[in-house]
Order: C-alpha cells, then structure tokens, then sequence
C-alpha cells in the first residue's frame, strides 16, 4: 500500500462532504423539501437575474446636484451672516456647482467680509479676489472628491432603504467601479415603473415661508419691480395650482431631514395626505418658525414645486400634515420616499432590464440541459477511450462539479448564463488535464518504464504545464474580472475557482484514484 | 488505444501556408468589416430590445408596419417556435431625445396596442403567460462607450499579462508567439461573427475572452513539450523539435479540442437564443486557437529564433540553447 494513501483518502472524503453538503445538498432539499438549516439557506446558490427573472437597472448619480447644493448654501450662509453685521445685502450669484461669486462689498465692510468668509466657507473654498470689491470662491478639490463621493455613498443608502420598503427579497445594491455610478437588480419584481419612480423621486422635502403668491410668473414680477430680492426665489405650484407660481425664501427652516416619521393618512377633508413628526431640533425650529409668522402662509415644497402653502393658524412644533391632491397610493409613495430621506443629488437611469421570470426559467432550462448534455457526451468518450482510468477521470469531475458547486455557494456567488458557460469550460480544462496526464502516462508505458513509474512521471511531467496554463487562465481572468461587469464578472469568478478546483482534482484526486487500484494489485497493471 | 499511430508529419512545412491563408481571411474580413461594420448589440451600441409573448405570433411584417420607426427596427422571432415570443428591436434608447430611458419601450407597446395586435400590458408573470413583455432592455448611449473601452482595455492588459508570464516561464520568442497567435485568434473570430452576423454582445464579449484563454492554454501545452524536446533533442534544429512535439501532442489535441467542441456544439443547439452567439464564437474559436497553436504560434517562434540568429552569429550552430532549468531529468525516448 502507498503511504499516506488512508489520510489521501479521508482529506477527499471531508473536501466532498463538506463542499457537497454547501453546494448540492441545499439544491436537493431544497427540491424535495428536506430539512435545511437557516445558515445553509442563507449561503445558497443564487441566481443572477437573467435566471430568475426581474429588474436591472444602472443609474448615474449626478453629484453636480449635491455640489450646487453645498455651494448655494455657504453663498446664503455668507449673505445671511453680512446682513446680520449690518452690510448691505451682497450680490451673489452661483456660477457652477463648485464656484459662487460676490459682488459689490463695500470698501468699508471688506475686513469683516474676509473674516466672515474665512469662517463660513473658509475651509472648503478658496477665495480669489477680483476688481471692484469682487470675489470667487472655488471649491477645493480635496472638498469636492470628498462631497462627490459621500453623495454616491448617502444615494446608494437611501436607494437601499427605498427598495427593502418596496418589499423586494433579495435586492442587490452596487457601486460601480467607475465612481458615480450605480447598479440596482430587483428580482422577482414586476412593477417596474412604479420602482422606477421610488427609487429616482428626489424627494427633498422643505418648509419655507411664502413671501407672495400664487399667481403668474408676470404678476409676481411685478410686484417686486422685474427683479426679485437676493434672498428669494421663485418656485411653481403642482397639483391643481400648476401653471401658478410662489415667491418663497430661499432658506428653508426645516427640511426633510428633520423628519422623524412620515406615514400615509387622511386630512380633514378625508382627501389622502402624509402625516408626519419631526425631530426635538426639527421641532424647534418648526415652533419658532410657525410662532413668530401666524397668518402668514408656508409653503411645503417637494423637488423644488409647491405641493401645498397653508396658513400658519398656531404653533405647530412637532407634527403637521402634507396635503394636496394625493391618491392614497401616491400618497403611500411620498411617505415611504420620506421615511427613506432625501436622494442627495438626482439619477440618470442608463441602463434597464427587465427579464421576465418565464424568459429567464426558459434560459436555465436551455442552459443546464446544455449542459448536462456536453458533460455527459464528454463523460461517455473518455470511459470509451481510456477505460478504467477514464473512470478515474469521471470521478475526478464529478468531484470537481462539486467542490466548484459548494465554493461558489460559500462565496455566495450569482449564477448567470455566461456562469454556468464558465461550469462547461472549467469542465473542458478539467478534461484537458486528464487527457494530458493520461497522454502522457502512455507515452511513458511506451517508452517499456514500469507502471508505477508511468503513472508518477505522468503526473509530475504534467504539473509543470498545467501550472503554466491554470495561471496564464487565471491572468486572463483576472482581467475579465477587473473590467468586467455584471454577467462577466460572474463568468470570471467561476472560471477562477473553477481552475484551483481543477488543480487540485485532476492532480491530487485522480493520483490518488491510481495509488489506490494500484494498492489492490498484486502485480502492477493498468487500465488506460 | 491511440488514435494516431506514431505520427510524422511535416506541420513546419506549412508554415507559410498557413500565414498566407490567416492573412488572407484576416485582410479579407477586415475589408469586409470596414464596409459593413460589426453588427452590435443594445449593450454597446445603445438602443431598446422588446420582447412580447403573443397569445398567437401575428404577421411580423404587420408588426414591423406598425412602428413608428419600422424601417430601422428589427424584429424576429425569438426561441422556440412554442414560446410565441417575438423580439423588437430599436436602435434608439429614449434618453437620446431626453426623455425618460423607457419612453421608446412605451412607445413600441402603444403603436402595437393602436395597430390592433394587442392589448399588451405589463410584464408577463405566471398569472399572466402571454400578450404581455417577456422582457425588456434598455441601454442608453453612454454605457456603451464604456462597455468598449472596458472590453478593448480588458483584452490589452490580459494579453500583456500572458506575455510578460510566458516571457519568464519560457523565452521572449514564445511570448511574442503566443500573444500573436491570440491575436490571430481573435481577428479570425470576430471576422467570422462579422460575416455570420452576430451581434457583439455581452456575451460574445466573454466568449472571445474566453477563447483567449483556451488559444493560450494549447499553445502553452506545445510550448512545454517543445521547451522539454529542446533538452532531450540537442542535436536537432528547432523545426524538428518543433515538428516532434506537436506530432508527440496529435492525441491530446484531437481529443481535447474535439470534446470542449462537442460541449459547446451542444451549447450552440440546445442552449436556447441567449447563449447561441457566445457558443458560436467559442467554436470559432477552439478550431482557429488549436489550428494557430501549431501553425502561427510554433512558426513565429521558429522564424523568430532564425532571425536572431542571423543577426546575432552568423556561423552559430543551429541547434537553439536549451533554456535554464533546475530539473535534470532526460526525457527517456
């Protein structure tokens, strides 16, 4: 008997019960409803979408958005904060999302300017000053990498939240490798418009006080000479006021992100409306607000339109209504975008597709029956040509099938089309290794060495090449990896473990498959 | 059992032959190429794919008439004839007009819907098994481009890291070999899926990828028998080594190249519409991979080696260096 050859042995066994009990045994209870422990469940092949049916999509996060935002609110910060001291108001535009210009501070205001500047968007923004009491302000690269990337990060987090409460089970969220973009797969879901308008609304929520309204974009105008004071904007109305127009501060007091809970509810007309609370700060601010302006009207602005402008009849603090033509689905909608808080910047969606489930059932039906059929007639010629080695090789294989099975499942792979295409080629390099260790096995037998010698120099021979050829593989895949996305991804990561499987199967499994036939014999023959 | 009994014959002699014939299909295919363009699918090129599922497939010319845009569109059946699925395709996403990327699937629906082949509404599910979408895609012009240029950057950096591993493994000659030889492989393939007209598509992309590794693979098996031969064969010039070795390998080339093509023949016949253009790439591409392995990657070595030895020393022996290496075991013959 070889040595070592009961301790080869056992290691095979534990890799197969182990590896089989990941990968095949959840597939099998899984069919015939045997038992099967949560945290095998939960490490279960999964199927990619193309599989299983469902929803793709591949949206940009436009992250100018999020840098406007930071812009525009350090420019009010530095108005706010002059008027305040007592400077004239300051006229100030936002030139692009990373840069906003001042103009016209007065000569003897300049010091404080500076000083106020440094505090407010000193750290961020360099300032540059121009002719005639004239600044520009730019964002700092280091500030904008960093915006740019919390806005990819705040938008992946609340897409995540806005798809769990669309009941999606096994959502999947990803960043892109190239930065700003993001991938979204839903399976199962069938909605697809509906999903599409959850997951892009923006839903920036503020509460701003009405300075005049509604009524025509001329009218408005008018009323304030042709031009409009810096500190205000003008904002359309929706819903049965569309068409009509709101002057509103450009401040807002309270925004979305004091809300605490946003639910659907009905108003006191019975229409459906959004019930929300607001945090202690929130709350706060609300009472003030709503104290210090009884009588005058606040507008409740979603995406930049006016849902609705109530009267302020008392203090509100911590609760108060939206209302304003809503459907209850709508209005359901609005309150979960809500409770999921605010996108950071819009989406542009790039890519979508929807599979539907029978599509997908029929793929991978086609797939693994073609499969299954390549295997077998593979299978059938090897025991054919090589006999009971052949035999060997089989096993070796199926071995092989398996280890690849329960690897991916613990990797928690998705299987894809292009990944069960990968399982046929793995075969493919798995029978290529067999056939060479066997080629050459033979030539050795040829050459009149003995068997036992054969069988060791076929394999040691064979090692040097199908290292040569496994990594030169695994470089190619490495790449398709690196560059690859979705489907492709998924092929390179079989093909990756597929080929390490395959060294460790087609060397240590099959030698070991000889040694032993090998130690049942008296005399030294072979199969092959 | 053997399939060829002692085989002898002279592949160096066909060195040239060989290189003439690739360079004919690759000029021949390029010309063709430049003048027709490689057919791309909605992954690259951008543009909407509808699929509906009819309760009975309606003349396809009437769905093609019922278009807004019929005269660019595409529109087959798709499957099995059983499925009763009918593919649309567009060449415009609806982002381009700037309008949402799914106005231009609404839009397919509703001109089908007002031409009386419907109603189609919603995506097909169990309760719903047919006059409904079986699936849609959508890709908007950007993805594209970046698909491309990930794809093309792909393809660069594997073939630049086989070449610097052969190039330490074996010599620079049989790195320059190699990568030429995939090269090759890949020209001759998309060339094929040109004038076949298979669309580029995801899928293809991986099969070609694919293909890179199996054309390096062979190669590198004859490369590792003709690196041991150059040990064993001091005498010989690098033709014959060269000849031994792919004469020694004939078995294991005929039954390794013809079982990984009967998988993907099987592929390519059962495996359903979504995988037929990555099956036919990878037949494509296991007949030119095993045919350049022995007849491009061998020759480039072999011209490459009397080049060099030429300018090198004039009056050098034939009889190439063997390579460094700790084993010296000598190959028994």
């Amino acid at each position: 008997m070889y040595k070592n050859l009961r301790w080869k042995l056992l290691t095979i066994f534990a890799v197969l019960v182990v590896f089989g009990g990941l990968g095949v045994y959840p597939l099998v209870a899984q069919r015939y409803h045997l038992p099967l422990p949560g945290w095998v469940e939960a490490k279960m092949l999964k199927l990619g979408l193309d599989l299983k049916g469902g929803v793709h999509l591949e949206m940009r996060v436009n992250t100018d958005d999020a840098l406007k935002i930071t812009t525009t609110s350090v420019s009010e910060r530095l108005r706010d904060a002059m008027k305040a001291a007592g400077a004239p108001d300051l006229n100030i535009s936002v030139t692009s999302p990373t840069t906003f210009r001042v103009e016209g501070v007065p000569q003897a205001n300049d010091s404080q300017f500076r000083a106020s500047a440094d505090e407010i968007a000193g750290e961020n923004y360099d300032r540059n000053p121009l002719a005639g009491g004239a600044y520009e302000f730019r964002m700092r690269q280091s500030a904008e990498r960093t915006l740019r990337n919390d806005a990819v990060e705040q938008a992946m987090q609340t897409i995540d939240r806005r798809v769990n409460a669309l009941g999606v089970t096994e959502p999947s969220i990803a960043r892109q490798s190239s930065g700003e973009r993001l991938l979204v797969q839903m399976p199962g879901l069938t909605d697809v418009a509906r999903a599409k308008e959850i997951i892009r609304s923006t839903a920036i929520l503020e509460f701003r006080l009405v300075e005049a309204g509604p009524a025509s974009k001329e009218d408005l105008l008018k009323q304030y000479n042709g031009t409009l004071p810096g500190d205000m904007e003008m904002l359309p109305g929706s819903g049965a006021e569309s068409g009509q127009f709101y002057v509103v501060k450009k401040i807002a007091t309270v925004t979305g992100q004091d809300l605490r809970v946003a639910r659907p509810g009905l108003d006191e007309n019975n229409q459906p409306a959004v019930l929300f609370e607001l945090k202690s700060q929130g709350a706060v601010n609300f009472g003030k607000l709503s104290g210090e302006n009884l009588g005058r009207y606040l507008a409740i602005i979603l995406d930049n339109r006016v849902i609705s402008a109530p009267r302020l009849e008392g203090r509100i603090t911590d609760s108060g209504r939206i209302s304003g033509g809503f459907t209850s689905e709508s209005a359901n909608d609005l309150a979960l975008t809500l409770r999921s808080g605010a996108l950071p910047a819009s989406l542009t969606y790039l890519e979508e597709r929807v599979v539907g489930p029978s599509l997908g059932a029929d793929s991978v039906r086609a797939g693994v029956i073609s499969s299954a059929v390549g295997l077998l007639l593979i299978l059938i010629f090897i025991v054919w040509y090589y006999k009971l080695a052949g035999v060997n090789a089989v096993i070796a294989l199926v071995f092989n099938l398996v280890i690849l099975l329960g690897l991916m499942a613990y990797f928690g792979a998705t299987m894809t089309l292009p990944g069960i295409a990968g399982f046929v080629l793995t075969m493919g390099m798995g029978v290529d290794s067999n056939v060479l260790i066997f080629e050459r096995i033979k030539e050795e037998l040829e050459a009149q060495r003995g068997v036992r010698a054969s069988i060791n120099a076929g394999f040691s021979r064979v090692f040097l090449t199908l290292l040569d050829t496994h990594v030169a593989s695994l470089i190619a895949a490495a790449f398709l990896f690196q560059f690859g996305t979705g489907p492709i991804r998924g092929f390179a990561t079989t093909l990756s473990i597929g080929l390490f499987v395959n060294l460790f199967t087609s060397i240590f499994v099959s030698k070991t498959l000889f040694e032993l036939e090998l130690s049942r014999r008296k005399t030294p023959s072979i199969s092959i | 059992m053997r399939i060829f009994k002692n085989p002898n014959y002279d592949f160096v002699r066909w060195t040239w032959h060989a290189l003439v014939l690739s360079w004919v299909i690759i000029l021949a295919g390029g010309v063709y190429i430049w003048k027709n363009g490689i057919p791309k699918g909605v992954e690259f090129s951008g543009g909407t794919i509808v699929i509906v599922k009819f309760d009975q497939v309606p003349n396809l010319d009437r769905i093609r008439t019922a278009l807004p845009d019929g005269a660019n569109a595409i529109v087959q059946t798709y499957g099995p004839d059983t499925s009763r699925e009918v593919m649309i395709r567009v060449p415009s996403a609806g982002a381009e007009a700037g309008a949402s990327l799914s106005a231009q699937a609404e839009a397919v629906v509703a001109s089908l819907n007002s031409a009386g082949l419907g109603p189609i509404a919603g995506t097909c599910s169990p309760q719903k098994p047919s006059n409904c979408l079986s699936g849609t895609e959508i890709v908007g012009p950007t993805v594209g481009r970046e698909l491309t240029r990930r794809g093309i950057l792909a393809t660069v950096f594997a073939l630049a890291g086989i070449l610097v591993y052969i190039a330490l493994r074996f010599r620079i000659s049989f790195a320059v070999g190699a990568v030429i030889a995939t090269i090759h492989d890949l020209l001759i393939t998309l060339v094929f899926l040109a004038v076949f007209q298979y669309e580029m598509s995801l899928n293809v992309v991986a099969a070609l990828l694919t293909i890179t590794g199996y054309s390096m693979n062979d190669t590198i098996v004859i490369f590792d028998r003709v690196r041991e031969n150059m040990r064993s064969m001091r005498r010989d010039d690098l033709a014959t080594v060269i000849n031994t070795a792919v004469n020694q390998m004939m078995d294991r080339t005929v039954i390794t190249g013809g079982s990984t093509l009967l998988a993907v023949t099987a592929l390519y016949f059962f495996g359903g519409e979504v995988l037929k253009g990555f099956a036919f790439t990878m037949i494509v591409g296991i007949i030119t991979g095993t045919y350049s392995s022995v007849f491009i990657a061998a020759a480039i070595v072999l011209l490459w080696q009397r080049r060099s030895h030429r300018k090198a020393a004039p009056a050098a022996p034939v009889a190439p260096v063997a390579p460094a290496k700790k084993s010296t075991k000598r190959r028994a013959s």
